[in-house]
């Protein structure tokens, strides 16, 4: 599996070059003869689909970003003018605004598949910490991009976000006032938050090149946890991963186009297409869906500082995720309590979805505060306690052992 | 196969949580004193949808001769209407009725013209501060987003056009007993608060349609409802054309992918 030998490139411009910058024998040992485990299944697709995500979004953005105008006045205009009257700009913008919805989906499923199979212990430790920093800069890039339509949710969601840090002690208030640029949200705020904006996408790239460049190295994980142990429990990257990739992009695509060309806005909130007014507070203000869990962790606790610490350290307790689960086992396929746990986490976190919808009164703020509590529990003493008292069933010696038994059962059945 | 119940389970558990609290959470709202939405029939929902052009025009019509007096329709321009069935002419025609502000001329001074097919729809009142005055205190907003603005859409300005009662209706009352209809506002069952500032603007026979359709009030109604609908999303026909095509395509193109996966993994498993 390891040392792959460059192939011996015949045509000769590519040997020229490549003997100057091995670019070709790179994008062949990285793309194509890359040994992956074979018994990937299709949760295993979700990563290269939210990297497609990105690219969509990255090209989609950078055409917008030519006919917006990030102006208090004109924010607002110069969308619908990129909706009525720029050739196609209705189809960019709408899957911009829906290509993220997407991403979020596809991150989210990327990150309880590692959960669910172990993807975070040794040697992926640092693959997994990079990881969670790109959801964290992708929820800073996500919120930014929010507020630049310029809408009444836009502008309410700022206020209410970066009001956040006056809840620091001592510096709080000048710093909130430091990153609106003024006094309040205002045209400063929203020409600074164009700039990240278009600035943290690349960033976000360039730790996604981080995260396969640790990917390579410390190879895939699998449904088996199992480490490769030789060439037969591997296959070629090409054709078969670059196939089931191209497969799962498909649907993906149907889903995505699906809601760009017949329910474009079923995500968006109707109330930011009326244009900011500091003087008028939308009745509800509600993050989008991707952001509910967070928002559900943030109401959850009386204290608005305690609020904020709380929902931070939600999305900080993934990165100590590897310290946390003492399990021997990687993968949940052979934790037979785990699983259970496993699924709770999952129901327990789209519960939280649910109550960061709704409105913080009644039953709603019990329910977020047993909610809040229970993923927290999951992660403190759940995991810990697990790999102490779980006794796990047998693993397979070998990935390519563990697919012939399942060849061996499928025959008796 | 296990996987797949424990994540049946994992969905059946949160669901159930889900639609048992969005039933309490009704309840705990006192949710539903008002009458629901009206939901009538438009020829530009679903898949398939599209506008129907007559519709459009009968909306034209009303939109000139009802709403236009206060409401502005940002973002548009005269040109637009060649879109619903209208004739460069008759466009012409339309734009060349509105006076606009031009200017400065050569001796710097501004000055009033017709306007052209090129021109923005001509605004009621000159700033806020007029529109105010002109509407106890309140500006009208403009209409040309109001379908994508407003929860409910399309249902939700049929529904606030046919809305209106002369008197506060018992279950207000029964909800909120204090309940006063300021002055100057009129009672709406569908507008938040119930308290609106415009009055009741449609009425049966309030204008003539030139196709000769009966004006009752649902007629135009409904009517100039899709024409806001079209101002809002003047790119919804197309947008739906072109979308049948890609997901036709991707469809096909997914299946082939997934024999073609199949090929290649025949042998592999």
């Amino acid at each position: 599996m390891s040392s792959t030998p460059s192939p011996v490139w015949s045509n000769r411009t590519i040997k020229w070059v490549d003997r100057r910058l091995p670019i070709f024998s790179m994008m062949h040992k990285e793309l194509i003869v890359y040994p992956t485990p074979r018994n990937l299944n299709y949760w295993w697709n979700f990563g290269s689909l939210a990297g497609i995500a990105l690219v969509i979004l990255i090209l989609t953005g950078i055409f917008l970003a030519m006919f917006y105008t990030p102006h208090e006045d004109m924010a607002f205009a110069s969308i619908e003018r990129i909706m009525r009257e720029v050739n196609f700009g209705w189809l960019i913008r709408f899957i911009h605004m829906n290509a993220v919805s997407l991403f979020f989906l596809v991150v989210y499923i990327h990150i309880f598949r590692g959960m669910y199979y172990g993807s975070y212990k040794a040697p992926r430790e640092l693959l997994w910490g990079i990881g969670v920093l790109i959801y964290l800069v992708m929820v800073g890039t996500a919120f930014l991009g929010y507020v630049l339509p310029w809408g009444q949710m836009s502008f309410w969601a700022a206020t209410v976000i970066t009001s956040l840090v006056t809840a620091i002690p001592v510096v709080g208030n000048d710093l909130a006032i430091w990153l609106w640029g003024g006094f309040s949200v205002d045209n400063d705020t929203l020409k600074r938050f164009f700039a990240l904006h278009y600035l943290l996408p690349f960033v976000i790239f360039a730790l996604v090149f981080l995260h396969l460049w640790a990917l390579h190295t410390t190879k895939s994980n699998n449904p088996t946890g199992v480490e490769v142990k030789k060439p037969a429990d591997t296959l070629p990257f090409h054709p078969y991963y670059t196939m089931k990739d191209a497969f799962g992009l498909g649907v993906a695509l149907i889903v995505l186009c699906f809601f760009v060309f017949f329910y474009p806005n079923y995500f968006n909130h109707a109330i930011n297409y009326v244009q900011a007014d500091p003087m008028v507070t939308p009745e509800h203000i509600v993050p989008e869906w991707y952001f509910l869990p967070f928002y559900a962790i943030l109401r959850a606790v009386p204290d608005k500082l305690g609020g904020v610490v709380l929902m931070f350290l939600a999305i900080a307790i993934w990165f100590i995720l590897p310290l946390l689960d003492t399990s021997k086992t990687r993968s949940g396929r052979f934790r037979p309590i785990f699983k259970w746990f496993f699924w709770l986490l999952v129901a327990d976190f789209v519960l939280l979805t649910y109550l960061g919808a709704m409105p913080a009164e009644g039953i709603y703020v019990t329910l977020g505060m047993w909610a809040t509590g229970y993923y927290f529990f999951h992660f403190v003493v759940i995991l810990p306690l697990l790999g102490w008292f779980e006794k796990p069933l047998p693993v397979p010696e070998s990935i390519s052992a563990a697919v012939t038994a399942g060849h061996e059962k499928e025959a008796a059945a | 196969m296990s996987t797949l119940t424990r994540i049946a389970t994992a969905a059946a558990v949160a669901a159930g949580l889900t639609l048992g609290l969005g039933a309490v959470g009704a309840q705990a709202a006192g949710g539903g004193e008002g009458p629901g939405l009206k939901r009538p029939y438009w020829s530009f929902e679903g898949v398939f949808g599209g506008y129907d052009e007559q519709q459009l025009r009968r909306g034209w019509e009303v939109y000139a001769q009802v709403c236009k007096s206060c409401h502005v329709l940002d973002y548009m321009h005269y040109r637009n209407l060649e879109q619903i069935g209208f004739t460069e002419d008759e466009v012409k025609e339309i734009a060349a009725s509105f006076e606009v502000e031009d200017g400065p001329d050569e001796w710097g001074e501004m000055f009033m013209r017709p306007a052209t097919p090129m021109d923005e729809f001509a605004k009621p009142y000159e700033n806020d501060a007029i529109a105010k005055l002109a509407n106890g205190g309140v500006v009208p907003p403009n209409l040309s987003v109001m379908a994508r603005a407003r929860d409910g859409g399309a249902d939700y300005i049929y529904s606030l056009m046919l809305g209106y009662r002369d008197e506060v209706p018992e279950w207000v009352l029964e909800h909120d007993p204090n309940f006063e209809l300021p002055a100057g506002k009129s009672f709406n069952a569908y507008f938040p608060g119930y308290a609106i500032s415009m009055p009741q603007q449609l009425f049966e026979g309030i204008l003539e349609y030139p196709d000769g359709t009966e004006p009752s009030a649902e007629q135009m109604a409904h009517d100039v409802t899709a024409f806001l609908q079209w101002a809002a999303e003047p790119e919804l026909e197309d947008r739906k054309a072109l979308g049948r095509y890609v997901l036709v395509f991707l469809l096909v193109l997914t299946a082939l992918l997934y024999a073609y996966k199949r090929e290649i993994w025949k042998d592999a498993h």
